[in-house]
């Protein structure tokens, strides 16, 4: 565990040295490169790209978030139960939609830039969240619903003080795998020109410079890994507070 | 009692897709008619889309479709009414684009509008619930898929669709099309045939050392996170160095770009889902079970091939049927490293902002997942149903 901890850290520092001054890394990539090409990805600052990037998967995931487990909550109570069954189905039938058609389908709804990119990240995003909500929620045993109904709790007081704080760690897992897919998905937005990691590794692909697909490909990959451990820590500092307290 | 009360209280999620379709048909355009594929086109609503008055019988067979939804809670009803709504708005916007085109116009594109897609989406939906409602058995949803299957072929074979834009395109390109078709399923079906036949005995070994399965687990995690675009992108180089020291690797088709990085990548992201789930699958078999065959004199090999491996059947075919949705998909990201498929029109169409284009490369792409997981969903379910 301390090893795991320290090549973390040190993860941490190396993604951020590379994004602050990309140049020092300049001979790790240049053998990568012919005919002299540039090493180093320079059109635009690495660090604000990565910003923009997180940011887009940020705001999907916020949005996608709120809506899953809104949608979550709305067809597992009984005003809503009309839903379920299609609702289930769409999740399903979601997840078979490639990202890439999502992106491109997206395109004449709302022309080109970051907004078909929010668009494809939200809707593919909302798909996991929702499945984990649902199965949160009705994993809670019947007899707590019983004896927190018998304890004289109205339906909102059993959703919010019973049912909501059992569901939350699968609630939490769901997000967790959400904004890692989205993290790798949102390079694909660069191809309908959103601003983000992708342009690093496009502009590799076009130009044949390994050294840019790398690059781009490393910090991505290094992102959401990083990303994954710290959400999975938080998760599991949640729940050991919330243990100790009750 | 409580029966009864439940086939006369409204369906709120009829009501809901009805609304969508009412609003849709009454203020979004059903058509879109260009002059040709770049400029910008003229609206056309229903009515005023189909020739004559053809488009008031149309619009009254939504109408109708539109209030069984709401009131009709019986099933069968609602799948009935759902497939007659979809193909009332598919066989009109047919009509509309026959009609609409001049004869023997070349450049003319008429495309569908939003009110097109927007009805046949909810159409689609409540076909989608009432089928779910019915919890159909594995034979039974692919008796589903193919009738929807038959019914899309005989619609495109029948030409009724042929003035459409999509269809246009299509027939621009008829043989490029299947060539990367076929150039898809090779990616998608070759790369999974290679990732079974590595990740079985790699998930057979895992589950029996757990110093393996420490060591490789995390590694393959690991390659699923780096996104498809960069892993396709780093396999070029090593190939085409590959191909540049080895002028056998290259005479065999091994490239920088192309086919074979494209196929090596997603390999890589196959590996997971089999490994992992033969491993689980196997773990999942009950001691019980093996010690019975170990007390019968069964050897290892034997309890594997006869006893474990049967077992845990049906989470590999589970894992088999994540691999192959998951590689359609990405499939489609090859053709930015020129190793074709659909993707190939959905980029191109992208770089010409036509969407027609696009459609072309996306919707088969998606009929395909969709056909695969409601296949291999079946067949995982039928293998679980019947004691191995």
């Amino acid at each position: 565990m301390r090893v795991a901890t320290a090549l973390r850290l040190a993860l941490v520092a190396l993604l951020a040295a590379f994004l602050a001054a990309p140049d020092w890394f300049e001979p790790v990539f240049a053998p990568l490169t012919e005919n002299g090409a540039p090493a180093i990805y320079r059109q635009a600052s690495l660090l604000q790209l990565t910003i923009a990037h997180l940011g887009t998967v940020a705001v999907a995931s916020l949005a996608a978030t709120v809506v899953a487990v809104g949608l979550g909550i709305f067809v597992s109570r009984p005003a809503g139960a009309d839903f379920l069954p299609l609702s289930r189905a769409i999740v399903n039938v979601g997840q078979t939609f490639p990202p890439v058609a999502v992106l491109a389908l997206a395109v004449p709804a709302v022309g080109f830039g970051t907004a078909p990119t929010l668009i494809a990240l939200f809707l593919y995003g909302l798909l996991p969240i929702f499945e984990n909500t649902l199965a949160g929620l009705r994993q809670v045993p019947a007899a707590v619903l019983d004896s927190a109904r018998g304890m004289g709790l109205t339906g909102r007081q059993r959703l919010v003080e019973v049912e909501l704080p059992l569901a939350l760690p699968v609630i939490l897992a769901g997000v967790r795998y959400s904004v890692v897919v989205s993290i790798g998905t949102a390079t694909i937005g660069s191809t309908v020109a959103a601003r983000g990691l992708g342009e690093v590794i496009i502009a590799g692909l076009t130009s044949g410079n390994t050294a840019f697909v790398l690059q781009g490909g490393l910090v991505v990959g290094v992102t959401a890994v990083l990303i994954h451990d710290g959400l999975l820590a938080a998760e599991r500092r949640a729940m050991a507070a919330r243990a100790s307290k009750a | 009692m409580r029966d009864r009360d439940d086939q006369r209280r409204i369906d709120r999620l009829g009501a809901l897709l009805a609304g969508i379709g009412a609003l849709a048909a009454v203020l979004l355009p059903f058509v879109i008619a260009k002059p040709n594929r770049i400029v910008a086109g003229e609206p056309l609503g229903l009515v005023a889309a189909l020739p004559g008055a053809a488009g008031w019988p149309v619009a009254a067979v939504l109408l109708l479709a539109g209030v069984l939804t709401i009131l009709d809670r019986r099933p069968g009803v609602r799948l009935a009414v759902a497939g007659a709504a979809l193909a009332a708005v598919c066989l009109a916007v047919g009509v509309a684009a026959d009609g609409l085109t001049p004869e023997g116009d070349r450049y003319g594109r008429v495309s569908p509008g939003g009110a097109f897609w927007l009805l046949a989406a909810v159409s689609l939906l409540a076909a989608t619930d009432a089928l779910a409602r019915m919890s159909l058995r594995p034979a039974g949803r692919i008796g589903a898929l193919v009738i929807a299957a038959g019914a899309t072929a005989a619609l495109l074979a029948s030409g009724a669709w042929a003035d459409l834009s999509f269809m246009r395109e299509y027939a621009a390109r008829a043989d490029v099309f299947w060539r990367e078709a076929a150039r898809h399923g090779v990616l998608a079906v070759g790369s999974l045939a290679a990732a079974i036949a590595m990740g079985l005995p790699l998930g057979i070994l895992c589950h029996r050392s757990a110093r393996l399965r420490q060591a490789l687990m995390p590694t393959l995690t690991l390659i699923q996170t780096i996104p498809s675009m960069a892993l396709f992108g780093i396999l070029m180089a090593p190939l085409g160095a590959l191909a540049a020291a080895l002028p056998l690797a290259h005479d065999l088709g091994i490239r920088g770009i192309g086919l074979a990085p494209a196929l090596l990548a997603l390999f890589l992201y196959a590996l997971l889902p089999v490994v992992a789930n033969t491993a689980v699958g196997l773990a999942d078999v009950p001691a019980a079970v093996t010690d019975a065959g170990r007390g019968m004199g069964l050897t290892d090999r034997q309890l594997l091939t006869r006893v474990e491996l049967p077992l845990a059947f049906p989470v590999i075919l589970t894992g088999i049927r994540i691999v192959l949705v998951q590689n359609i998909g990405l499939a489609t990201v090859a053709a930015l490293i020129g190793g074709g498929g659909f993707g190939t029109f959905v980029f191109q169409g992208i770089g010409q902002t036509a969407m027609d284009l696009v459609l072309l490369g996306a919707v088969p792409t998606i009929a395909l997942a969709f056909a695969s997981a409601v296949i291999l969903d079946a067949a995982a379910e039928a293998a679980r149903r019947r004691p191995a």
